[in-house]
């Protein structure tokens, strides 16, 4: 029996580590301040919230009343697509491992990136509506410098003052099993290549 | 001339010298040794103690929670003592915990807390605490850090030799201190000779739950049960308990129970005292004694009266039941980490009592008796004596060990804690203390395993070593290095109330088992409102329930309209949070009770009973949030006649 090629297992495994992302976070807001020596936090997986310390999103809420903010969702619809979405590209990734030639690879890899910029783009839409969309009728109202509304918003990624909390917003283990999978389907592409080079020549 | 200026300058250099020698000695010196014992108590903000001390609170009925080695006070736990601050016996929750015989009993007075054991080591799940004046037991849990159970102790009055665990929690016992007819009834007190009883009662202590069940009592010869502590290691079965006025005085104890040159610690084998029990012995007789449970799910406590005790006459169990004679009205009752010392501190006499345990068990064996007092067997001095510690000082009260062959004594009379060892019998060290100690702990200082690191001395008096503050001065405990070979004095700190006796335990065996709130899922309250949705007033009658929701920064609801003149108003109000440290208060202008301070996840009730028509407004207690102040609401009151319907509303919602 002739042995797979390193290519082939390369994206299979690649797109496997997708999977991790049913397992795990793909993405984390703390709020720190002093008040909360153990800080409040929020896991963001591709199908739920989850409270970094039980009752912390209860808590995030309560916090958040007072300057307007939304209550953070019980569930959003983006949790039935993204379980779907990663479902079919698991699927198509280890298909092509199994079946396609190197060059599918390519495309799975830039169809990927393209749907991670896009949820990173929708997740942005909500974080800004989420902190920029506040209750006329709220308890405190804060303005900017030149006059305008102050927003609340997290920041996509890295970390931020916002009041008296400090805002950390990061990728977690989640993320790095998609990430790393998807920089294996890229290698998978030119091993692919070199192999069929090999080959040729 | 020239030779006067010279010898005078010569000597005023001299006595400069002298002079600012001697300043600068002194000053290093107190300099030193203040700011070493400064540094061995100091902990620096944001950090932790190394130990919980729970201080009693002797007459204020409560115990207290330091940190040790800086002296901070944490909390005062309610135990026995109505408590405003935290609605104790004022709510309706909590009002079945201080029911007893008697009916409902706001105070009493808190002598000795003891910590829960596993195998004689601290096992850090309760705290058991006697009310000596109308005799009950305490526990306190210890993830919650509140009273969850009281035992009311029939046959008894002043419960002093009390709460003491055996080596596993089988048991917490009581004893009595005054001598009583029993059953009670009416004759001459100058009869008491020879007619009153001293109950003994062993307590089971339930191994999963805690719960508290007054298993059996002895009735002893009617002497003063004083003190008491279980044996340990080869002593385990063994409960030994000092006595004075076994003269049997009714008046003028002071001169007439000090007549005997020797009274007794009773030794008592409760293992076979328990076994005969398990067999049937014993009998039952009537008796009326209050037992309160509190369950932190349905936040509430329940009274049972029990209509019903065991009771046994040392006759019955021959064999479990001994009168070791110890010089002058023993005190403290003592047993050494290994078990095989019973220290005895005569309280009239200058030297302690060491009885060996291997010699009583001999004793027993050899039947060395010296007859006997009611039956019950008198062993012979001589035989049991262990040793002496001779003229270490005067009025001998309490002994705790180090566990490292050490015993600390305190002298009442003499105001000072001597350090003697063990075998030897020598005296080590001694240090004043600052006035007259009672009792003084070691953490673990009375289990198998201390904690000899520091004691903790408490006085009875304190005169001048703190500001005044009117003729009534401060109580206070003084805190000693105990790990050289001398002992070092490191603090003085305030108590509240008079300290009886402590436990300590080494923080890290509790202070992550420490409850942060309670669920709100899991309360069972029959009147909680889980949700602002849940929220709802109901008349029934005259009365009118509340059933009310807090959180930042509001109550739901809070307008309510409808309620009349010469209603029973329940506010049952909820907590809504889930979050550490975020408890609210309410109070309402005019009503008879306390504030009631609710954690999160928790519900509590208070009555109003409102006299006249008006706007009547409530509010938060608790500085909650940045909005604290708006957290408050209104209740109108229509006269008796007015046909205003119940309504309620948050938000005109």
């Amino acid at each position: 029996m002739q042995l797979m090629k390193k290519s082939k297992i390369t994206m299979t495994i690649g797109s496997l580590l997708l999977l991790g992302l049913f397992v795990f976070p793909l993405w984390n807001i703390t709020l720190e301040a002093p008040q909360y020596p153990t800080p409040l936090g929020m896991d963001i997986h591709i199908n739920k919230f989850v409270d970094a310390n039980e009752f912390d999103i209860k808590n995030i809420n309560l916090m958040n009343h007072y300057v307007g903010m939304q209550y953070i969702p019980k569930t959003i619809p983006e949790f039935k697509i993204f379980p779907i979405t990663i479902g079919i590209m698991v699927f198509l990734g280890v298909l092509f491992g199994f079946k396609a030639t190197y060059k599918w690879y390519l495309g799975w890899f830039v169809l990927m990136s393209f749907l991670g910029i896009v949820g990173m783009y929708d997740f942005y839409l909500w974080e800004h509506d989420y902190g920029h969309n506040l209750d006329p009728k709220a308890i405190m109202k804060f303005t900017n410098p030149d006059g305008s509304i102050m927003g609340f918003q997290p920041p996509l990624f890295g970390s931020k003052d916002i009041l008296n909390f400090r805002a950390h917003s990061y990728p977690r283990v989640g993320a790095y099993f998609m990430f790393i999978g998807m920089m294996l389907t890229a290698i998978a592409y030119f091993l692919g290549k070199k192999e069929t080079q090999k080959i040729k020549g | 001339m020239k030779t006067t200026i010279k010898l005078f300058t010569a000597l005023l250099i001299a006595s400069l010298l002298f002079t600012s020698c001697g300043n600068a000695n002194k000053g290093k010196k107190q300099g030193a040794l203040s700011s070493n014992a400064a540094e061995k108590v100091y902990i620096a903000p944001g950090e932790h103690d190394e130990f919980y001390a729970f201080v009693s609170g002797g007459f204020s009925g409560q115990l207290a929670v330091y940190g040790l080695p800086s002296g901070r006070l944490f909390k005062v736990i309610p135990v026995f003592s109505v408590d405003a601050e935290k609605a104790y016996g004022f709510n309706e929750e909590t009002k079945p915990m201080l029911n007893t015989s008697h009916g409902f009993v706001p105070w009493d007075d808190s002598h000795h807390p003891d910590i829960s054991q596993t195998n004689g080591v601290l096992d850090g799940r309760y705290v058991f605490i006697n009310g000596n004046n109308t005799p009950r037991i305490a526990k306190i849990d210890l993830t919650t850090f509140e009273t969850t159970e009281i035992i009311e102790i029939p046959n008894t009055a002043g419960n002093h030799s009390s709460s003491y665990v055996t080596e596993n929690t089988e048991y917490v016992v009581a004893g009595t201190r005054f001598a009583i007819p029993v059953p009670q009834r009416d004759m001459p007190i100058s009869e008491y000779k020879g007619n009153f009883k001293g109950a003994l009662s062993f307590i089971k202590v339930d191994p999963k739950d805690g719960g508290m069940d007054l298993e059996f009592q002895i009735l002893m010869p009617g002497f003063n049960y004083d003190k008491a502590h279980p044996g340990r290691g080869d002593s385990k079965d063994w409960f030994f308990f000092t006595t004075y006025n076994t003269e049997e005085a009714n008046t003028l104890l002071e001169v007439n129970a000090s007549q005997n040159d020797k009274d007794f610690i009773t030794a008592i084998n409760w293992k076979k005292v328990a076994d005969y029990v398990k067999k049937g012995g014993g009998k039952k007789m009537p008796a009326n004694y209050a037992h309160n449970v509190y369950d932190d799910h349905t936040h509430a406590a329940t009274s049972t009266m029990k209509k019903e005790v065991l009771v046994i006459d040392p006759s019955e169990v021959p064999g479990a039941i001994y009168f070791l004679p110890t010089p002058k009205s023993p005190h403290g009752c003592d047993v050494s980490p290994s078990g095989e010392y019973i220290v005895g501190s005569g309280k009239l006499s200058a030297d302690l009592t060491v009885h060996s345990y291997t010699k009583m068990i001999k004793a027993i064996e050899d039947k060395a008796f010296d007859g006997d007092a009611y039956g019950i067997p008198i062993l012979n001095f001589e035989a049991i004596h262990a040793g002496s510690v001779k003229q270490a000082g005067l009025g001998p009260l309490h002994t705790e060990f180090d566990g490292e062959g050490n015993a600390y004594t305190t002298f009442f009379i003499s105001s000072e804690v001597v350090k003697w060892k063990l075998g030897t019998w020598e005296v080590v060290d001694r240090k004043p203390t600052f006035y007259s100690p009672g009792h003084l702990m070691i953490p673990g200082g009375n289990s198998r395993k201390p904690f000899g690191k520091y004691a903790l001395v408490m006085n009875k008096i304190t005169k001048d070593r703190y500001l005044p503050t009117g003729p009534e001065v401060t109580q206070s405990a003084q805190l000693y290095d105990i790990t050289g070979e001398k002992m070092e004095l490191l603090l003085d700190f305030p108590t509240v109330g008079e300290p009886h006796y402590a436990a300590g335990i080494p923080a890290d065996l509790i202070k992550s088992k420490s409850k942060k709130f309670f669920r709100l899922e899991d309360n069972k309250h029959p009147y909680v409102a889980k949700s602002e949705e849940d929220t709802k007033v109901i008349r029934k009658g005259k009365e009118v329930h509340i059933y009310m929701t807090m959180i930042r920064s509001h109550f739901s609801p809070d307008n309510i309209e409808g309620v009349k003149v010469g209603d029973k108003v329940y506010f049952h109000v909820t907590n809504l949070e889930q979050d550490y440290d975020v408890p609210h208060g309410i109070s309402m202008i005019g009503a008879q009770t306390s504030e009631l301070l609710i954690m999160p996840g928790q519900t509590e009730t208070f009555v109003w009973e409102p006299k006249q028509p008006g706007v009547w407004p409530f509010y938060c207690t608790d500085f909650c949030s940045a909005l604290h102040q708006e957290m408050q609401g209104y209740v109108r009151v229509s006269p008796r006649s007015s046909k205003i319907k119940l309504s309620w509303s948050l938000d005109d919602e």
